[in-house]
């Protein structure tokens, strides 16, 4: 693991109730109790229960849940576009919710950036023109803006579309608008509501590599909302998952797909091509010893499936594991094959119990 | 003698009832005495079938102190009358430009020479709807009207829908933005419009004449607005109230404050349902040109009350007739300059 970076925005016990009497039904709430009784006995809708999440600078954390699982309520609480019943929301120190609507408006022109799921580009203005939208908002000349706002089209790559309007373009070129208009307002955070689940599969893909691209050079502080986990795991640095408002796991992607501590999750992670997403990293034996009978070297960071790949399905064989040109570890390809089956399948004892 | 005076006897109000004390006899009390040919005759008993509602009058009847249904008009009628000169303190000044822009706006479109006019209506016409077809029909039409000696009357016509409508927009969009800013605000608001479209258009015309003398031009003024600005209020609160709620929120993600909002997104997305809106206060203004004519507006209407007054049949067939042409005219205008607005955006 690389050393910890330091928070960039820091979720504190943060709770939403929808209803016409969120504070008495904190209590409740409080009190244990949960959202089918909540609702039940009370008529409030527990939206989000005591978040605790820590998103780091430079690092994409995507928070992943199923839908109701309150992922966009919580995105939403970072800028503030809903307001929490409890808890606290810090953003480079400062805690948000302290802020008046000046300091609110400062802080959505200038800290934070937003992607959404549909799109929502200005349709009476040219691709141009939304794309300098920010700038624009901030008070900045239209020459700024444009200058601004063409260099990102070109980067995401839309040139010559600046003077059509959004809805003469398709679906995955209006999301790179959308992107364009986050990135040209040169905000450090970007909140990515569901950004590509709108997106044809193969639209899907190549706006994922464009936005680990564009993440390797610009370390942006990226809070990512998908409920696609094959998105969250090739997306992650860290991974958040929600289910009824609550966060049920957060850790490295890879931790989480070892280690599930929820039958939640199990579930989740049963059906998603493990060769493919787990790295030889997670799976190898932390060592410097030389080993013996060792068949070849291997990178950290390849996964799975290129190391079977390699080792042409013998499962006797062993690997150096080298990381930026030195050995951390050694990997058994016995280990490879037993991480490939899901921990519910390999575990007798979870599986009789459920 | 009548037939709820048991009723009152029963519950022992006769004193409180008191004495006739005559008044003015009402209609049916005097069809009532020359049929049966004199008062204080013993009454035949009234057939259970024919049993009256026990309204102010029959009441009345029976009991003096209940006052008659004509003395309740009377008061509303006293009661208006009663405030009416502080209305007038309040409402005079406030309507004072109104009367001041439909005369001087009157005078402007009479002084300017037909040689002129025409060519500024095709420039204005080309300007909002950039359209051949309906420069064409705009041209022909007053050439048509001029032709058959209408002009004067046409121009006058629309000298006051060009006003009040121009009044309409500036009060009415406002409200209706207010409208879609405040649930309260519509909440209220709606009623009175539904009021302002289903009153009779006579009704308005009451209490005007009351307030303002028949000669004064923000009479019919204030009538045509009252009429005619309902459609731009509700269609602008609409407009506003159905911007994609996936764009707001956009915009105040990205930390616009309400002004921007407003002029930035909400109108803008608004604007053809604003600019319905225009078109259907056009309409309506043109529909009570004929009413307003009533209380000396000029113009086409004139000649179609006079048409109606003398039985002059084809005088106010032919008004009328330049009235429809107007009124295609000015829809095929606004509507073109709507379209032109919503290929631009879509």
């Amino acid at each position: 693991m690389t050393d910890q970076k330091e928070i960039k925005v820091s979720i504190r016990n943060l709770y939403k109730i929808f209803g016409s009497d969120p504070v008495a039904a904190l209590e409740h709430v409080r009190e244990g109790l949960g959202k089918p009784e909540l609702l039940e006995h009370h008529g409030h809708v527990l939206g989000l229960q005591d978040i605790n999440v820590d998103i780091r600078a430079g690092e994409i954390t995507v928070i992943m849940g199923l839908s109701g699982s309150g992922k966009s309520t919580l995105i939403r609480h970072l800028n503030r576009l809903i307001e929490p019943t409890a808890g606290e929301i810090i953003v480079n120190g400062e805690d948000v919710l302290s802020y008046n609507e000046t300091q609110l408006h400062g802080l959505r022109q200038n800290t934070m950036s937003m992607v959404f799921q549909k799109f929502a580009l200005f349709p009476h203005r040219t691709v141009l023109e939304n794309a300098g939208m920010a700038r624009r908002v901030r008070g900045e000349t239209a020459a700024a803006a444009d200058i601004e706002g063409q260099k990102w089209l070109d980067r995401v790559g839309l040139e010559g579309y600046g003077g059509h309007y959004p809805n003469q373009l398709s679906g995955g070129m209006q999301q790179r608008v959308g992107i364009a208009r986050a990135l040209a307002s040169d905000s450090d955070i970007m909140l990515m509501d569901e950004a590509f689940s709108a997106l044809d599969p193969l639209i899907r893909t190549d706006m994922q590599d464009l936005l680990l691209e564009l993440q390797r050079e610009l370390h942006k502080t990226i809070v990512f909302i998908t409920h696609d986990l094959d998105e969250a795991l090739k997306l992650a640095d860290h991974l958040v998952i929600l289910k009824d408002g609550a966060v049920i796991q957060q850790g490295e992607p890879q931790d989480i797909l070892l280690h599930p501590n929820d039958p939640y999750i199990m579930d989740f992670i049963a059906d998603i091509n493990r060769a493919r997403v787990l790295r030889v990293r997670s799976v190898m034996e932390e060592t410097t010893k030389k080993g013996t009978k060792i068949a070849g070297e291997v990178d950290a960071n390849s996964n799975l499936e290129q190391v079977i790949a390699l080792s042409e399905g013998d499962t006797n064989l062993h690997y150096r594991v080298m990381q930026d040109g030195k050995q951390v570890g050694l990997l058994h390809m016995r280990d490879l094959v037993r991480a490939l089956v899901p921990v519910e399948a390999s575990d007798p004892a979870r599986r009789l119990s459920a | 003698m009548a037939f709820y005076d048991r009723f009152f006897e029963a519950f022992g109000l006769e004193d409180w009832c008191g004495e006739a004390t005559g008044g003015p006899m009402t209609m049916a009390e005097l069809l009532a005495q020359s049929s049966s040919g004199g008062a204080g005759e013993e009454e035949a008993a009234v057939p259970f079938m024919e049993t009256p509602f026990p309204s102010l009058d029959t009441l009345h009847g029976s009991c003096n102190t209940i006052p008659r249904t004509r003395d309740m008009t009377e008061a509303v009628e006293q009661s208006f009358i009663g405030i009416k000169d502080e209305l007038r303190f309040v409402l005079d000044p406030i309507t004072a430009p109104l009367g001041w822009l439909l005369d001087q706006t009157l005078i402007w479109f009479q002084i300017i020479p037909w040689f002129f006019m025409i060519p500024i209506l095709m420039l204005v016409t080309w300007f909002s709807a950039r359209s051949l077809g309906v420069l064409a029909l705009v041209t022909g039409s007053f050439l048509f009207m001029a032709a058959i000696d209408h002009y004067d009357a046409a121009i006058a016509t629309l000298s006051i829908v060009f006003v009040c409508t121009a009044f309409s927009v500036v009060l009415g969009v406002p409200i209706g933005i207010a409208m879609s800013k405040s649930n309260t605000l519509q909440r209220i608001t709606i009623p009175i419009l539904d009021m302002l479209q289903t009153l009779p258009t006579f009704v308005y015309l009451i209490p005007l004449i009351f307030l303002f003398s028949v000669t004064e031009s923000k009479l019919y003024g204030i009538a045509i607005i009252l009429y005619a600005i309902v459609p731009v209020i509700r269609l602008t609160d609409l407009g506003i109230r159905l911007v994609d709620k996936d764009v707001i929120e956009a915009a105040d993600a990205f930390g616009m404050s309400n002004r921007q909002k407003l002029t930035g997104v909400q109108i803008p997305l608004a604007l053809p349902n604003i600019m319905a809106g225009i078109n259907q206060t056009i309409m309506m203004s043109l529909a009570m040109v004929v009413i307003a004519s009533l209380v000396s507006a000029p113009g086409l209407g004139r000649l179609v009350l006079r048409g109606i007054n003398n039985l002059e049949l084809g005088v106010g067939l032919v008004a009328g007739f330049c009235i429809v042409i107007l009124a295609i005219l000015l829809d095929r205008v606004t509507k073109a300059a709507l379209g032109r607005i919503n290929t631009s955006e879509h």
